[in-house]
């Protein structure tokens, strides 16, 4: 694990020096971490991506419900974990993001792996302190993606576009006291991709009592 | 006083829905709610009371069956100011009468008389008919304006503790000229003076209309919009004539709360009511610091976009393309670049590659060469599950799914200014419906339940707020909300947010 983090941080360094791409994601040196002034999620399990073709609806729901690897839909992975899809074997990153949102260009980009015609898999882990009702996953994405909480799918938008704030909410669900388990998969045409994840409270407002680990332990 | 109104300010108003039930009323007074009722009154006394603002039936009558009563509720007081004629025209006074409630059916339902609060002797320049009561929200001082075409509009301050004169040697202050049926109002630091111009009482040809001045002091002078005085009959126009209903008279605000504001007036003629005077009710919006006259929703198909986002509300089913799906063609000739690529061949229905520049060459810009009809559900719904479908919002794409149909509901009751509505994916049954989790739904067909029922409400700022009925299992008032760019759902109402403000477009 470590030799990989020095992998990652070693790769991200080099595209950053080689002006390739910026780099704004980092190899997490923390157990846990809160969310950003603006309530972002700022730590993820990023999954190196998977070719796959289409952005529309019927399209991304068919492609997110293709097995690919184990458990996709249940695994808490580790960084540098790794799986087979189909003859390729593939690699989890754990990442903290610099900004806003996850810039999945840059995330491939330094790894040499496509950007174009792929789905990411990402995972992370929302520790609330206590059991909170009626908040809302808002996500924006480029392109495509779909989103689960705790197992149950709340947010799926569809077609060639580009991460907004807020684009996608779900609808009201409740945040367990301890870990709660958000999923996506995000599905790239070309071009720039990235995402962004947030909680919204009861009255919109983000939501920032929380720390985020990738495993149940790190709360 | 008769002078013709100019033709663009004939053309403002046009036809709503009209109220429901009994409401042949001339004169009324400024709508309220009085436990739960809606109550109004006209020259002679004769009532309208209504449980939603919608349907109307006939109320009590008021012991004094004055001219153009007008009422307000100060306290644990209704004061009603009503008017007559003590001899010869323009000899008048106006009276008060107050109660502790409007409702006959109470116990404390007692009309008291107040006595005289304003005259006039028959020969000064004042014909005191036609009281409009005010009270100031910034300092709570009630004022009463009175007065038609003899002479002036007065004002004179009354006790808001009796709802009496305050001093009854007090010289009333002359506010404006040539009208009548006046009334006031106050918002954002400006106080306003409405009064009816044009003719009154001759059934479709009076030329009543309703216009406005305004004043950082009470006490005046009210100027238009053209800077001219009220004193000197200016008046900046709120509403006139329009569609089936002819002369506008008798303003009173109706305050709905939350930012919602309407007003009560009456038309002289009603030609869908044989020409009848009937109330009316209808947004009052604000641009610029003027009052407008809003338009109570008609029926129709509509798209539904979010001032917030711009985004549409949907269907959350997957739209086709208005014409079919075309693919990604090359961008036509030289004139963007030279090449086709990377469609190559033109797109469907296209022109051939690279022939001409841009916008007149082959390739994805180049169109079908024919009109392309507009999409309807009938084209494209074969696929669309039978079931519940969930609603989200999206960019408006002219596609079957974003379009609403909009159509009252008869006998289901409504709200002040309109019936209740359903709101249908256009060309289906399918019904947008508030869910017990104050969600949204798309339900496979309407069947009448509160649920289904959409009150629409134009704001302030003409954008429209969207409430259903009610919402299974709760008894909060939500609208509808654009909290994502691609996600809707209910939630309690703020004026302030753009959230739960709506555009309605004709698509």
């Amino acid at each position: 694990m470590k030799l990989h983090r020095y992998t990652l941080a070693v790769l991200l360094a080099i595209a950053a020096a080689a002006q390739v791409a910026p780099a704004t994601l980092t190899a997490p040196t923390t157990p846990a971490i809160a969310p950003d002034g603006q309530g972002f999620i700022p730590r993820w399990l990023l999954l190196e991506p998977i070719p796959v073709n289409g952005l529309t609806e019927s399209a991304v729901q068919k492609i997110v419900k293709t097995d690919y690897f184990p458990n996709q839909y249940t695994v808490l992975p580790h960084d540098a974990d790794k799986v087979t899809v189909g003859k390729t074997e593939l690699t989890w990153h754990a990442v903290d993001t610099k900004l806003y949102n996850v810039n999945l260009y840059h995330f491939a980009h330094a790894l040499g792996k496509p950007t174009s015609d792929v789905l990411f898999w990402a995972v992370t882990i929302v520790n609330s302190p206590r059991e909170i009702p009626d908040v809302r996953l808002a996500i924006g994405s480029n392109a495509a993606s779909v989103w689960w909480v705790n197992g149950k799918e709340v947010i799926g938008i569809y077609s060639d576009r580009q991460t907004v704030i807020d684009d996608g909410v779900s609808t009201r669900l409740t945040l367990h006291q301890g870990p709660n388990i958000v999923r996506a998969a995000i599905i790239n045409g070309g071009g720039a991709t990235d995402f962004c994840a947030r909680f919204l409270d009861a009255d919109d407002k983000p939501l920032k009592d929380y720390t985020v680990s990738l495993s149940e332990a790190g709360k | 006083m008769k002078s013709v109104l100019p033709i663009t300010a004939l053309a403002l108003a046009s036809l709503g829905f009209a109220l429901d039930g009994t409401v042949n009323i001339h004169d009324p007074s400024t709508i309220v709610q009085c436990n739960g009722k809606f109550y109004t009154w006209g020259t002679g006394g004769s009532g309208l009371v209504s449980d939603d603002g919608w349907t109307w039936r006939r109320g009590a009558q008021l012991p004094r069956r004055g001219l153009a009563p007008d009422v307000i509720h100060i306290g644990d007081r209704w004061y009603v100011y009503t008017a007559a004629n003590i001899g010869a025209q323009p000899k008048a006074a106006v009276n008060m009468i107050w109660s502790k409630t409007l409702d006959p059916e109470s116990p404390a339902y007692k009309w008291n008389e107040g006595g005289v609060v304003a005259s006039s002797d028959g020969v000064e320049d004042s014909n005191a008919i036609d009281p409009g009561i005010f009270l100031d929200p910034t300092d709570g001082r009630l004022w009463l304006t009175y007065g038609s075409y003899f002479g002036y509009i007065r004002l004179v301050e009354l006790n808001p503790k009796t709802g009496t004169r305050l001093n009854p040697n007090d010289t009333p202050v002359n506010l404006a000229i040539n009208c009548e049926a006046s009334d006031m109002m106050y918002h954002d630091g400006w106080y306003y003076l409405l009064a009816t111009h044009g003719s009154c009482c001759r059934g479709a040809d009076s030329g009543y209309n309703i216009r406005v001045g305004r004043s950082r002091r009470v006490t005046g002078p009210y100027l238009d919009a053209e800077g001219i005085d009220m004193i000197q009959g200016g008046g900046k126009l709120l509403i006139g004539s329009g569609g089936r209903v002819i002369g506008a008279g008798h303003f009173g605000l109706l305050d709905l709360g939350d930012g919602v504001q309407k007003f009560s007036m009456h038309w002289e003629a009603d030609l869908d009511r044989g020409g009848a005077s009937v109330l009316d009710i209808r947004p009052l919006l604000w641009k610029d610091g003027w009052p407008a006259a809003g338009e109570n929703l008609k029926e129709g198909t509509y798209e539904l976009e979010s001032v917030r986002t711009g985004t549409s509300l949907e269907m959350a089913v997957e739209g086709v393309p208005v014409g079919g799906p075309r693919g990604r063609g090359g961008r036509g000739g030289p004139g963007r670049g030279g090449s086709t690529a990377p469609g190559g061949a033109a797109a469907p229905g296209g022109a051939p590659p690279g022939a001409g520049g841009r916008g007149s060459g082959g390739g994805m810009f180049a169109g079908t060469g024919a009109p392309i009809p507009p999409q309807d559900a009938a084209q494209v719904s074969a696929n669309w599950p039978a079931g519940d479908i969930g609603a989200r919002m999206a960019n408006y794409l002219c596609q079957a799914q974003q379009k609403w149909a909009i159509t009252a509901v008869s006998n289901a009751g409504g709200y002040p200014g309109s019936p209740y509505f359903k709101i249908t994916t256009a060309g289906t049954d399918r019904a947008l419906a508030a869910t017990e989790d104050a969600e949204l739904v798309v339900l496979p067909a309407f069947t009448g339940g509160p649920e289904q029922l959409w009150r629409i409400d134009q704001l302030a700022d003409g954008s429209w707020r969207i409430m259903p009925k009610s919402v299974p299992n709760s008894k909060e008032a939500l609208a509808l909300s654009a909290v994502g760019s691609s996600f809707a759902t209910l939630a309690k109402f703020d004026p302030k947010s753009d959230k739960q403000h709506w555009l309605i477009k004709t698509p």
